[in-house]
């Protein structure tokens, strides 16, 4: 069976398999034998997960050059592995790391690459990519051409499933050679930022995202969103403000979602912001001026204070379910 | 030390304005590129060049900046654009069989006309095209000329010969050094891009743009385009366009039909 190489980063990572990764296995069995890489060490957590996916082989590296220089040496061991296994394919998360080693691979290896892949299916051992282009105005079928396949894909592209069989993985610790450029990024400094305990934007199912509207306070979004169980975003005008980190920033610059409802408050919806969230099943604006751009893509608008509009939706939702 | 004069790459590209309805067409599903403009992510990466010469004495301590793009003939207007913002000069690169490249050709193609512009110190890009969107160029045209990359910075300082960036990643920042030479694709967050000014449209005027064709860089047309890139598009399905569904305005009770609202879609 044709090798598909999955990647796996657990440089400062848990220990544990992330949920998009889970999704990337399930992919990957579909389509041949999922081989794994790893940046970073496997813990006995993470080889029994991988085993519950069916996962018979785990290649990793710990040299500490994966985790000193900017991404490139993590494509170094993709590549390295995918070469030696003749992999057909290689699938990545769609995170920016994620599309750096896409692209990386695909000079290495003369891949042909496809990036934000929302569903990939294995049509008689072609993998074909589903995408959303032009600001969600088109979705097209794409595919490579050549015979290795890399694509990096965005999260809830297939449900999660365990293998039929669980294995338990031979686990092989491999030394990559880096290419000089490779190590010419050095990171000198990196600096957390403390996790909100929200559902992550790009994962949630319900989207509440404030603009400038808000004025300097995020409050009201946030308690909608904790009753929602929702991912808080952001216009830009929001995060160049510094009301809330540049992570929850929507749109062409920040992220793209597209979850199930999608509550836009205080937000004008100018075009770089439509461009991260107008493929969102349903929209729901509130925002005081009824000539809003926002509106014309709203399924439901409500013109009005947003400050009296969302204190009373968080009752009304508290007040049902007591 | 002195510091020396710099030679500054800049990508810059012509794309459809995302201001308008963009269309993919003909058989091959490409871009119409009627409406174009330079892209408005490339003004970020012109400004930090920009910024980096200013502080060196700009063009008259011998200071480069080239534009450089890759397109149809009418790309050359991206390129005009970022000289009257403040570029030295220009380089486009044009063939008909340039068409329809991926990103895996057009960094072939990049690749090769960087290498004729002589030793290249910076290499700046925006942080993605606005019309492919796959931030994949930056990376496959640093790794195709051996150089170091650091992506999606968001700040970017030069200090001799040693470039620190800030990267801001979703729960971690990090700051990265690098020495020349070196590719930095950068952010909306790296500066305010600058507007061309009556002069610096004036001074366009004399500035110099060569052309590049394929031969000229040394390629065979069956390396890009359709017929060298990795990747084709099989299909394409315009999506429906959004409208406008129930607006109503706020008489007290707004909050109560949001709810309503969400209840009835099995929301919550
Ligand atoms: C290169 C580039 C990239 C960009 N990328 C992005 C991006 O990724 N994402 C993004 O969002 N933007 C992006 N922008 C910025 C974008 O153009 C807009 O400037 C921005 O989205 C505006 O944010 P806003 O809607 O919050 O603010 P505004 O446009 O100022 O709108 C605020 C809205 O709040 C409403 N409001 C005010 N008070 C209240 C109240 N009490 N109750 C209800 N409503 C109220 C107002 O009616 C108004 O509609 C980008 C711009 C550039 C140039």
């Amino acid at each position: 069976m044709t090798a598909i190489v999955v990647f796996i980063d657990q440089i400062n990572a848990s220990g544990t398999l992330h949920s998009t990764s889970q999704q990337l296995l399930t992919l990957a069995r579909s389509a041949g034998e999922a081989v794994v890489v790893v940046a970073g060490p496997v813990s006995e957590d993470l080889a029994a997960e991988l085993g519950v996916h069916g996962v018979a082989r785990v290649l990793h590296s710990e040299q500490s050059e994966l985790a000193d220089f900017l991404i490139a040496p993590k494509a170094d061991l993709v590549a390295q592995v995918a070469a030696s296994v003749s992999a057909s394919a290689v699938l990545l998360e769609n995170s920016p790391a994620g599309k750096e080693i896409a692209a990386r691979v695909g000079v290495a290896l003369n891949a042909g690459v496809i990036t934000d892949a929302v569903t990939v299916e294995n049509q008689g051992g072609a993998l074909l990519a589903h995408k959303s282009v032009l600001a969600g105005s088109y979705m097209v079928q794409a595919q490579a051409t050549s015979a290795v396949t890399v694509i990096s894909v965005k999260s809830h592209s297939v449900e999660a499933r365990a293998a039929a069989q669980t294995v338990v993985p031979v686990v092989e610790r491999i030394e990559v050679t880096f290419g000089p450029a490779s190590l010419g990024a050095r990171i000198i400094r990196r600096t957390s930022r403390t996790a909100s305990g929200r559902p992550e934007l790009e994962d949630a199912r319900i989207v509440v995202a404030g603009g400038r509207g808000l004025d300097g306070d995020f409050g009201p979004v946030e308690e909608l969103a904790d009753v929602l169980g929702a991912a808080v975003g952001a216009s830009r005008a929001a995060t160049d403000a510094g009301w809330i980190s540049h992570a929850a920033q929507v749109g062409q610059t920040g992220k793209k979602v597209s979850p199930q409802l999608y509550i836009s408050v205080g937000i004008s919806g100018a075009i770089q912001q439509k461009a991260g969230m107008q493929t969102s099943k349903v929209i729901v604006a509130v925002n005081k001026d009824s000539e809003s751009p926002v509106f014309e893509i709203a399924d439901f608008g409500i013109v009005g204070d947003l400050f009296k509009v969302l204190p009373q939706a968080v009752e009304e939702i508290k007040r049902r379910r007591s | 030390m002195e510091n020396a004069a710099l030679n500054i790459v800049v990508l810059v590209k012509y794309v459809p304005d995302t201001q308008f309805d963009r269309h993919l067409t003909g058989e091959n599903h490409r871009l119409d590129r009627n409406e174009s403009i330079l892209s408005e992510l490339d003004e970020y990466a012109l400004e930090a060049a920009l910024a980096i010469t200013d502080d060196r004495g700009g063009a008259k301590a011998g200071n480069f900046v080239t534009a450089l793009t890759l397109g149809p003939a009418s790309a050359v207007a991206a390129v005009k654009k970022s000289l009257q913002i403040g570029a030295t000069s220009g380089v486009h690169v044009s063939d008909e069989a340039l068409a329809g490249s991926d990103a895996w050709s057009t960094s072939l193609a990049l690749a090769a006309a960087v290498r004729t512009l002589g030793p290249v110190d910076l290499i700046i890009t925006g942080m993605s095209s606005t019309d492919g969107e796959t931030s994949l160029v930056p990376t496959q045209l640093a790794a195709r000329l051996g150089l170091p990359a650091i992506t999606f910075a968001s700040s970017l300082e030069l200090d001799g010969t040693t470039v620190t960036a800030r990267r801001d990643g979703d729960d971690v920042s990090e700051d990265i050094q690098a020495t020349l030479p070196v590719l930095v694709s950068v952010t909306d967050q790296a500066n305010e891009p600058r507007y061309p000014n009556f002069k610096g449209i004036l001074a366009a005027k004399k500035k110099k743009i060569t052309t590049l064709s394929l031969a000229d860089i040394g390629l065979s047309a069956d390396a890009v385009g359709h017929i060298g890139s990795l990747t084709r598009v099989d299909s394409a399905a315009e999506r429906p366009a959004r409208t406008a569904g129930t607006i109503i305005t706020d008489a007290g009770d707004a909050g109560i039909q949001l709810v309503d609202f969400l209840a009835a879609q099995k929301l919550i």
